[in-house]
C-alpha cells in the first residue's frame, strides 16, 4: 500500500471513531473487552469448523450497522491485510490431503474446510478489530486500558504516539513525495537516500520532543500525565457485556446453523 | 506589591556550544502593559522569551517577576505567573484531546477536578472553542489550533501572556480573529512575531532586539514607522503604513 | 510477519499476551524509578516517528522489491530497551488497532515476536559486545548486522512456533521454517544496514545523543547478563510447561505437527482435559436428540480410524450448509434492516 493511502485510511478511521451512535457512546471497557471475548471465541474453534462460525458474523454486523459504518470501508481493510493469514492457509489443501464431504455426494478435501475456517475466523476477527477502533476513539480505548489496569507510562505512551502520528505522518509525506518526485525510476528510492530521510526525520523528531517538554514545563509538568477523567461504567455497558458474552457462549457450544438446518428441513419434508 | 510585573537586568546568555545569545538584555513591563518584541531572524527573539518563564535560566543578569526573582528554585512558581505560548499549535497542544490539553495545566497546578472543569470551560468559551472540547487536535484547523493553544494558556490564570508568533501561517481571516482574541484580554502580554501589523494592531510599546541586545524601546506606532530603523533590522513597514495605490486588475 | 487471531489457539494467543503483559509492566516499573521527565514526551513521538517511517517504502539493492523498517533495534540504541520496549509495544498495538495488523488476541505475539527479541535478547548479548563504546562505524554495522538478523531469526521461529502450536495450519514444522527464516534472512540483513545508516547518520550530526542514550538509562548500559539468564530460564520453563499443557490439552496441533516432522505421531490420551470436558459439555448440550446432534469434529474415534485429519462431521451435513446460509442471511438482513432504519445507505 502507497504512504497516502495508508494515511487516508487511518485518517478515515479515525474520524469514523468520533461519530456519536449507542455504539460510540458505549464505554471503552465494555468494548475492547467484548471484543477480546469475541476473538478468544471465535479462535477456540477447531481447525476443521465453518459452519459453527457464520453466527458469530451477527457482532461485526450489529456493531457495524449500529455504529453506522460504512461495510465496504471495512471490508476493503480486512482484504489489504489478508496475506499472511492467506499464505499459511493456502498451505493447508496442499498438505491435508484427506477428504471429507460436506454434503451427500459432494466430496471436499479436508484441507480445503481447514483453509475455509482460517479465512472465516480471519474476516470475523480482523473486522472485530477494526470496528473498535471506528467506534472508540484511540483517546478513549487508551483511558479503557488505563482503567483496566495497564501501566500509566505505557498508557500515556500511547497517547503521545497517537497525538503526534497525524502530525509525523503528514511530514513524513512531505519528505516522501518530495523524493518521489525527483527520483526518476528507482535511484531516488534506494536505501542509501531512505536512511538519510529517516535520519533527517528522526533528527527532527527530537527536536520536537525538545519543544514539547518546553511546553510542558510551561504548564507546570513535573513527571506525570495528569488524567482526571473517570466515567464510571453504566447499566447498558454492562448489558453490552453481558449480552455479547452471553451470545457468544450460545454460539460456541450449539451448532445454530445445524439446528436451523434441520428444522428448515423438517418443516420443508 | 510592586509597580513593576518583570524586569530584565543587564541578562546575558550563552549557549553551551558557545554562542552568546542575549548580550545584556535591560527593560521593565509595567502591569497592564502589550509589548512586542521584533527582530531579524537569530536576533536573540525566542532565546529570551525561553528566560521568561525559567525554561534556560541567564548566565549572568536577573530576571524578575512581580516580586520572585528567577532561579532554578522559583521556576515553578514563575510559570504560574509567565504563561508562554510557543509558535507551533503542534508542540503547544500535545494532549489527545483539547480538552484534556486545556486540563493540563490546572491539573498540574494540583486544582480539585471541579475547579479544573471550569477553568477549561472558562477558557475554552473566551477564546471561542467551547464545541472543541472533545475533538482531537489533529481534527482543528489552524486557526482552531492557535485560538486553543492560548486557551492552555489563559486556563492557568498567568498575570501574563507571552506568545511567540501567535498567527504565524494563518489564513487571514484566522489571523484576524487571533488579533481580536487577544485585543479582548486585559492581560499583560508580550508578543514576539515578524508580522508588524499584528504588533501594530496589538501592541502600544515595542521593543526591538538586534544581535542579542536591544536597540529601540518606545511606542509601537513610532517604532515601526521608522524605515530606517526597521530596515537595519530585516523588517519593513508594516503594510498599512506603506499606502500602497489600490489594485486595478480585472476581478473574474 | 505479523500473527494473525485467525491462526492462534486461545491458549498460545493468551499465554504469549500474559508474556507481554508482565514484560510491559516490568519495563514501566523499571522506568518509573530511572526515567528522565524528558524522555516521556521523546519516546511516544519517536513512536510516532517509527510508525510513519515504517510506512516509507525503499528498494532493496539487487532485487527490486521494496523493503519496509522494522525499527525495533534503532529505538533499542537510542533510547535503551526499556524505553524501546514501550514505544515499540505501543507502536504494534496502534497498528493493531488501525492497520488491523494481525488483529487483538494476536497482539500480544506480535509484542513478544518484534519487541522482545530485539530489545532485551539482540541489544544486550549481541549488539553491546560488538558495539563496544559506538565510537566506530565499523563497529556499529556489524553490530546493527548482527543483532538485527539474530533478532528477526528470533522472531520468525516464534510465528512458526506460535502458529504450530495453535494447530490451525497443516505446514509441516520443517517447511514452514524452510519458508520463514530465509525470508527473515534478507529482512535482518536490510534492517541491519539501515539501524547502521541511521545510527551512524545521528552520531555525525547529534552525538550527544547516543552519548545520552546510554547513560541516562543506566540499564542500557547493559542489562547484566545474569538477569537475562533467568529471564531465559524462565522463558523456556513457560513454555516448556506452555508445551506439555497442551500436549495433555490440545493434542490436535502438536500431535499433528510432531508426527509431521517426525513421520510417525503418538495419540496421547483425550479422554482427559478440555477435549473430554468439551464433548461431555456438548453431550449435555444436545438437548434435541432428534435433530441427530453429531459428536465433536475432534472426535478421537474418529481419529483412530483415519489417522492422518480429524473427520469433519458436525457441520458438514446439507442441513448444517443450509442452516449456515440462513444463519448468515438473518445477519446480514438485521444489518440492512438496521441501516435502512436509520436512513442510511444500505450494505
Amino acid at each position: 500500500m502507497s504512504f497516502e493511502a495508508s494515511y487516508s485510511g487511518i485518517g478515515r478511521l479515525d474520524r469514523l471513531s468520533y461519530r456519536d451512535t449507542i455504539i460510540h457512546r458505549l464505554d471503552p471497557r465494555a468494548k475492547v473487552v467484548a471484543t477480546m471475548l469475541f476473538a478468544i471465541a471465535v479462535v477456540s474453534f477447531p481447525k476443521y469448523e465453518v459452519l459453527s462460525l457464520l453466527p458469530f458474523f451477527l457482532f461485526p454486523i450489529l456493531i457495524g450497522a449500529l455504529g453506522d459504518i460504512p461495510p465496504g470501508f471495512i471490508a476493503r481493510k480486512v482484504v489489504a491485510v489478508s496475506p499472511f493469514a492467506v499464505f499459511v492457509g493456502i498451505f493447508n489443501p496442499l498438505f491435508d490431503p484427506g477428504v471429507v464431504s460436506i454434503a451427500p455426494g459432494v466430496p471436499v478435501s479436508a484441507g480445503w474446510v481447514s483453509f475455509a475456517a482460517i479465512l472465516v475466523k480471519f474476516a470475523l476477527t480482523i473486522s472485530a478489530a477494526l470496528l473498535l477502533i471506528a467506534t472508540t476513539s484511540f483517546p478513549g480505548i487508551c483511558r479503557g486500558l488505563r482503567r483496566l489496569g495497564l501501566p500509566a507510562l505505557f498508557v500515556s505512551q500511547l497517547l503521545f504516539l497517537y497525538r503526534y502520528l497525524f502530525v509525523l505522518m503528514e511530514e513524513t509525506m512531505r519528505v516522501v513525495r518530495a523524493r518521489d518526485m525527483r527520483s526518476f525510476g528507482v535511484r531516488g528510492t534506494g536505501v542509501r537516500v531512505f536512511v538519510r530521510i529517516v535520519g533527517t526525520l528522526f533528527l527532527r523528531t527530537v527536536e520536537r520532543a525538545e519543544r514539547i517538554y518546553g511546553a510542558m514545563l510551561a504548564r507546570g509538568f513535573r513527571g506525570e500525565v495528569p488524567s482526571m477523567r473517570r466515567e464510571a461504567l453504566r447499566l447498558s455497558d454492562a448489558f453490552f457485556v453481558a449480552a455479547a458474552g452471553s451470545f457468544f457462549v450460545l454460539c460456541r457450544f450449539v451448532p445454530v446453523p445445524q439446528m436451523l438446518g434441520r428444522l428448515v428441513g423438517g418443516l420443508a419434508g | 506589591m510592586s509597580h513593576h510585573l518583570l524586569e530584565f537586568r543587564d541578562v546575558r546568555f550563552r549557549y553551551p556550544d558557545g554562542t552568546e545569545a542575549l548580550k545584556g538584555v535591560s527593560f521593565l513591563i509595567t502591569h497592564g502593559e502589550a509589548v512586542g518584541i521584533v527582530g531579524a531572524n537569530g536576533a536573540g527573539k525566542s532565546t529570551l522569551l525561553l528566560h521568561m518563564n525559567g525554561y534556560l535560566l541567564p548566565t549572568s543578569g536577573s530576571v524578575t517577576v512581580g516580586d520572585v526573582p528567577l532561579r532554578k528554585e522559583s521556576r515553578q512558581e514563575i510559570r504560574r505567573k509567565v504563561g508562554v505560548v510557543f509558535q507551533n499549535p503542534d508542540d503547544q497542544l500535545f494532549m489527545p484531546t483539547v480538552f484534556d490539553d486545556v486540563a493540563f495545566g490546572p491539573l498540574n497546578l494540583g486544582l480539585p477536578p471541579d475547579r479544573v472543569r471550569e477553568r477549561v470551560h472558562e477558557a475554552l468559551r473566551r477564546v471561542g472553542a467551547l464545541a472543541l472540547a472533545d475533538k482531537p487536535p489533529h481534527h482543528l484547523s489552524g486557526g482552531e489550533k492557535s485560538a486553543v493553544a492560548i486557551a492552555t494558556i489563559i486556563a492557568m490564570e498567568p498575570d501574563i501572556l507571552v506568545m511567540d508568533e501567535p498567527a504565524a501561517s494563518l489564513d487571514p481571516k484566522s489571523r484576524r480573529s487571533v488579533i481580536g482574541l487577544l485585543n479582548s484580554f486585559a492581560h499583560s502580554k508580550i508578543v514576539a512575531s515578524h508580522d508588524l501589523d499584528l504588533i501594530l494592531d496589538v501592541c502600544a510599546r515595542c521593543l526591538v532586539i538586534r544581535d542579542g541586545a536591544i536597540v529601540a524601546d518606545g511606542a509601537a506606532p513610532e517604532i515601526l514607522s521608522d524605515a530606517t530603523l526597521l530596515a537595519e533590522n530585516n523588517l519593513e513597514l508594516p503594510l498599512t503604513l506603506q499606502g500602497r495605490p489600490p489594485w486595478k486588475g480585472t476581478r473574474r | 510477519m505479523h500473527m494473525a487471531d485467525a491462526l492462534l489457539s486461545p491458549a498460545v494467543g493468551g499465554t504469549f499476551w500474559a508474556g507481554t503483559i508482565g514484560a510491559i509492566g516490568y519495563a514501566s516499573k523499571k522506568l518509573k524509578d530511572h526515567l528522565d521527565d524528558r524522555k516521556i514526551p521523546l519516546m511516544g513521538v519517536l513512536g510516532a516517528f517509527i510508525f510513519a517511517s515504517q510506512m516509507i517504502n525503499f528498494t532493496i539493492p539487487g532485487t527490486g522489491s521494496s523493503g519496509h523498517l522494522g525499527g525495533g533495534m534503532i529505538l533499542t540504541i537510542l533510547l535503551g530497551p526499556h524505553a524501546a520496549f514501550l514505544v515499540m509495544a505501543s507502536v504494534l498495538t496502534v497498528q493493531a488497532l488501525f492497520f488491523a495488523d494481525g488483529g487483538l488476541l494476536a497482539l500480544g505475539c506480535n509484542i513478544w515476536n518484534l519487541g522482545i527479541y530485539p530489545c532485551f535478547v539482540a541489544y544486550p548479548l549481541i549488539y553491546r559486545p560488538l558495539a563496544g563504546d559506538g565510537r566506530s562505524a565499523q563497529r556499529i554495522l556489524v553490530a546493527s548486522l548482527a543483532s538485527g538478523i539474530v533478532g528477526l531469526q528470533m522472531g520468525a521461529f516464534s510465528v512458526v512456533l506460535e502458529t504450530l502450536l495453535s494447530g490451525k495450519t497443516a505446514l509441516p514444522f520443517g517447511t514452514f521454517l524452510l519458508m520463514m527464516q530465509p525470508i527473515h534472512l534478507a529482512i535482518g540483513i536490510v534492517e541491519g544496514f539501515v539501524t547502521a545508516g541511521v545510527i551512524n547518520y545521528v552520531r555525525a550530526a547529534r552525538p550527544e545523543i547516543l552519548d545520552s542514550s546510554a547513560s541516562s538509562e543506566p540499564l542500557a548500559a547493559g542489562i547484566p547478563l545474569r538477569n537475562v539468564l533467568i529471564g531465559f530460564i524462565a522463558l523456556a520453563v513457560v513454555t516448556g510447561g506452555a508445551l506439555s499443557w497442551f500436549a495433555s490439552v490440545h493434542p490436535d496441533g502438536l500431535e499433528w505437527s510432531i508426527k509431521r516432522v517426525t513421520g510417525k505421531g503418538e495419540l496421547p490420551d483425550q479422554e482427559h482435559g478440555l477435549p473430554a470436558t468439551l464433548k461431555s459439555l456438548q453431550e449435555k448440550t444436545a438437548f434435541l436428540p432428534e435433530y441427530g446432534f453429531k459428536p465433536p469434529a475432534n472426535e478421537p474415534k474418529a481419529k483412530e480410524e483415519t489417522p492422518s485429519w480429524p473427520a469433519v462431521d458436525a457441520g458438514t451435513s446439507l442441513s448444517g450448509l443450509i442452516g449456515g446460509v440462513l444463519v448468515l442471511a438473518m445477519a446480514l438482513g438485521i444489518g440492512w434492516a438496521i441501516r435502512a432504519f436509520r436512513g442510511k445507505k444500505i450494505i
